[in-house]
């Protein structure tokens, strides 16, 4: 399948293009030893900050880190400025469709989204009908993935907008380019990432709710140095320099919240959560979750906090619902989506599914509520059984799948066992809603699938990531 | 600052002590078994296990105490929660929970470790490679503890850290006080000899104390001196003095910043007080057993206030 290069333009060409020409040279310069020397300092690197990411079921001994491959991804300015009002458009579409969903539900009576597919969506959340968040913002922090497959077409793949990861690895990845290659970084003008925790301490602090006094007390709710995800929770409170706090530093009375502090308890004003919806409170969701807060969904009801993200924001991220983006965007904006979706076959759709069932063989074919890469079935490299298997499980629950072609996704000169080879890559910006602006920092998190051929980017799937550039002029 | 972060600091703080601790345990028992054995005494390395506080833990594994099972109960056991490895891994976990509350120089000196740790084995063969380690270990608790006072802010995080540290160490330095007492008694003096200087001497250097003996009192090694300068001195860094100074001084330091005074002030006041105006003729003459023991139970009593005034 030919696929674009994100360095030489169309697959097969030598030349390069301006943008990666000094990344040529530097890799053209450098001695191959003095490369892998560096690579391996990184690894070092990562290793001794303690970037990790914990394996479930594993013990501590085996925290894992994910790859970082040292040549960076490079989107130019012309690239990015398209890019990034594609994405505001798309987040501010996000955040309108949930008040709408959880508010006068206009988009459904409009008919721009099926019923049936809000009312049976798991994550769709009663507890949040008519109970707007604070300053009305339900995604504050969203991780759009996004693909390309050629010289100006970028696609969305996937919205991320219950509790996004990754945005550490954005960061941690420039710190360690500056560390590792300062003469590189000096050839060309790269937008610096590292603004991304003011814009986020920003945002967290523009959402605090009337009740406030004074300066607003914001906390990051972890569910503990177990969850994956840990070491990003600390750098991000660290950063921001707010308490990173678990379930049972946090009580609530009389529908304020307080945490446990060494002078007493401290109000809290804006949690920037980073556990699931089912387990912020055991009163109100899942009755044996030790993570959450009993009674913090009442505080929250009572407009004496602010959640980031709101509860109930899944509903959005859905892959069905997905499927309805582009009129979503188009209903709620009153324009056309400035970055298009992956077609998509929804198979609860007599036709799609006759098609998709005919087609297996070409296309991804995903579960409507999965994600992390589990659960799907890539049809040109699935076994002849395993699409039979599929097949099956279609048949049973058409409403449970989505398909969608396979996606020539771009690649990215990457160092691997034999030496520098395309390997592909996608995209995850971070764009940042507050009560008074939507921010967006240059860059995003790239990550690289390490297997030839693969196009399953996912860390636990042996995924990595590189360095992003945006150039500044 | 949350209660849980001022909890793991002080438990980190603790189980580094500890860890340093016993590698100087450590440490002054291989020099004194390469003594030979008339001078030293029956045996060293069951004397090591009464010094670290963990006979029983060991003897309930069934062993006999000899140099290569006591080495590898006190440093190297992952189920002997106070095993130098357990006390390095614990801290690390402590540390990693509260990541936000270290700065990334102590954070990196606790990670550093941990990994050390787990290519290990060979710390396990020959004495140079053991003695090799217990260096390392001294290593660490110095880096962590330099790190802590160059970038840490002087706020209560910092003092809880503080107040851990001093916690541990005043109980270490009770407790070698509490095993070896019956050497420091006045009669044992009139028997004099090589058995009973190496013993002395051994105290110090558990405690790191042999050359700071020396410029302090200008003398031979006496044991009712050693006793003072471990108990009250306020000028030796591990006396119980100079513990409760330190200790009552961070205290105080929560108290203003807190604006309130509770249980912890007024115990560790207390204990200071007394360490102020005792007199090492008067301890002996009332039972330095007794003493110790008291002490002990005081110190335990301290950080429990400190764990119900702000830990929890």
């Amino acid at each position: 399948m030919p696929c674009y290069d994100e360095m030489h333009g169309w697959n097969g060409r030598t030349d390069v293009r301006d943008v990666y020409e000094p990344i040529q040279r530097w890799l053209e310069e450098s001695p191959p030893e003095l490369l892998e020397a560096r690579r391996r300092q990184a690894e070092i690197l990562f290793r001794r900050i303690g970037i990790t990411f914990a394996v479930y079921g594993a013990d501590e001994a085996t925290e894992r880190l994910i790859p970082f491959d040292i040549v960076p991804r490079v989107i130019s300015q012309a690239e990015w400025a398209k890019l990034e009002l594609g994405l505001k458009q798309r987040v501010q579409a996000l955040n309108l469709f949930l008040a709408d969903l959880y508010g006068p539900q206009e988009c459904l009576r409009a008919g721009i989204v099926p019923e049936e597919l809000i009312w049976q969506n798991p994550h769709f959340r009663l507890e949040a009908v008519r109970r707007p968040p604070p300053h009305g913002v339900y995604v504050h922090v969203a991780g759009i993935d996004v693909v390309r497959t050629g010289e100006d077409s970028f696609l969305v793949l996937e919205d991320n907008v219950r509790t996004p990861s990754g945005v550490s690895y954005m960061l941690e990845n420039r710190e360690a380019m500056l560390r590792l290659f300062p003469e590189l970084l000096e050839r060309q003008r790269v937008a610096p990432v590292e603004t991304y925790t003011d814009a986020l301490l920003a945002t967290l602090r523009s959402v605090a709710p009337e009740s406030t006094r004074g300066e607003p007390n914001i906390a990051l709710l972890t569910p503990g140095p177990y969850n994956s995800a840990f070491y990003e929770h600390s750098f991000l409170a660290d950063k921001l320099g707010v308490e990173l706090v678990e379930g049972t530093d946090l009580f609530v009375r009389d529908d304020v919240v307080y945490m446990r502090c060494t002078d007493g308890p401290r109000r809290v004003d804006v949690i920037y959560r980073r556990i699931d919806d089912d387990f912020l409170d055991p009163l109100v969701f899942r009755p044996d979750s030790a993570l959450g807060v009993p009674g913090l969904i009442g505080a929250f009801e009572a407009g004496n906090v602010a959640l980031a993200n709101a509860p109930g924001t899944g509903v959005a991220d859905d892959k069905a619902v997905y499927s309805y983006m582009p009129e979503i965007v188009r209903f709620f904006t009153g324009s056309d989506p400035l970055l298009e979706n992956v077609p998509t076959w929804r198979c609860r759709e007599p036709e799609a599914l006759d098609y998709v069932l005919n087609h297996l063989a070409e296309l991804v074919v995903k579960e409507v509520n999965g994600s992390g890469g589990y659960g799907m079935l890539v049809g040109p490299t699935a076994s002849k059984t395993e699409i039979e298997t599929f097949r099956r499980k279609l048949k049973r629950f058409p409403e449970g799948f989505i398909a969608q072609p396979t996606l020539a996704l771009s690649t990215c000169p990457t160092f691997v066992e034999s030496g520098l080879a395309p390997r592909h890559v996608d995209l995850r910006p971070f764009v940042l809603t507050g009560a008074d602006e939507v921010r967006i920092t240059p860059g995003g998190l790239t990550r690289v699938a390490l297997k030839a051929g693969s196009l399953v980017v996912n860390s636990s799937q042996g995924g990595g990531t590189k360095d992003t550039w945006v150039l500044a002029e | 600052m949350l209660s849980r972060t001022a909890d793991s600091l002080f438990w980190t703080a603790r189980y580094l002590e500890r860890a340093d601790f016993l590698a100087r345990i450590l440490d002054s028992a291989l020099r004194l078994s390469s003594m030979p054995a008339a001078k030293v005494g029956p045996n060293t390395w069951e004397s090591v296990l009464a010094s670290a506080g963990v006979a029983d833990a060991f003897y309930a594994k069934r062993q006999t105490a000899t140099e290569r099972t006591v080495r590898d109960f006190l440093a190297f056991d992952p189920d002997n929660p106070s095993s130098i490895y357990s006390c390095l891994a614990t801290a690390r976990a402590n540390g990693r929970a509260v990541r936000t509350a270290l700065t990334h120089e102590m954070w990196e000196c606790l990670n550093d470790a941990w990994h050390g740790l787990q290519n290990l084995d060979a710390g396990r063969t020959g004495r140079d490679a053991f003695t090799h380690f217990l260096e390392w270990v001294e290593q660490v608790t110095l880096v962590f503890d330099g790190s802590a006072r160059r970038t840490m802010l002087r706020n209560d995080a910092y003092w809880f850290l503080r107040l851990g540290g001093a916690s541990e160490r005043a109980d270490n330095t009770a407790r070698i006080l509490d095993v070896k007492y019956h050497l420091l008694l006045p009669e044992r003096e009139q028997v004099g000899g090589g058995l009973d200087h190496f013993q002395w001497t051994t105290i110090l250097r558990e405690v790191s104390a042999l050359t700071a003996y020396h410029w302090v009192y200008r003398d031979r090694v006496k044991p009712w001196l050693v006793a003072d300068l471990l108990i009250l001195n306020p000028q030796m860094p591990r006396s119980l003095a100079s513990c409760y100074e330190v200790t009552t001084n961070y205290l105080d330091l929560l108290a203003e910043a807190y604006g309130s005074t509770g249980q912890s002030q007024r115990r560790a006041h207390r204990i200071r007080a007394q360490l102020a105006s005792a007199r090492i003729n008067d301890i002996f003459q009332s039972g330095l057993h007794e003493f110790i023991t008291g002490f002990l139970t005081d110190n335990a009593g301290v950080a429990a206030a400190i764990a119900e005034q702000y830990l929890v």
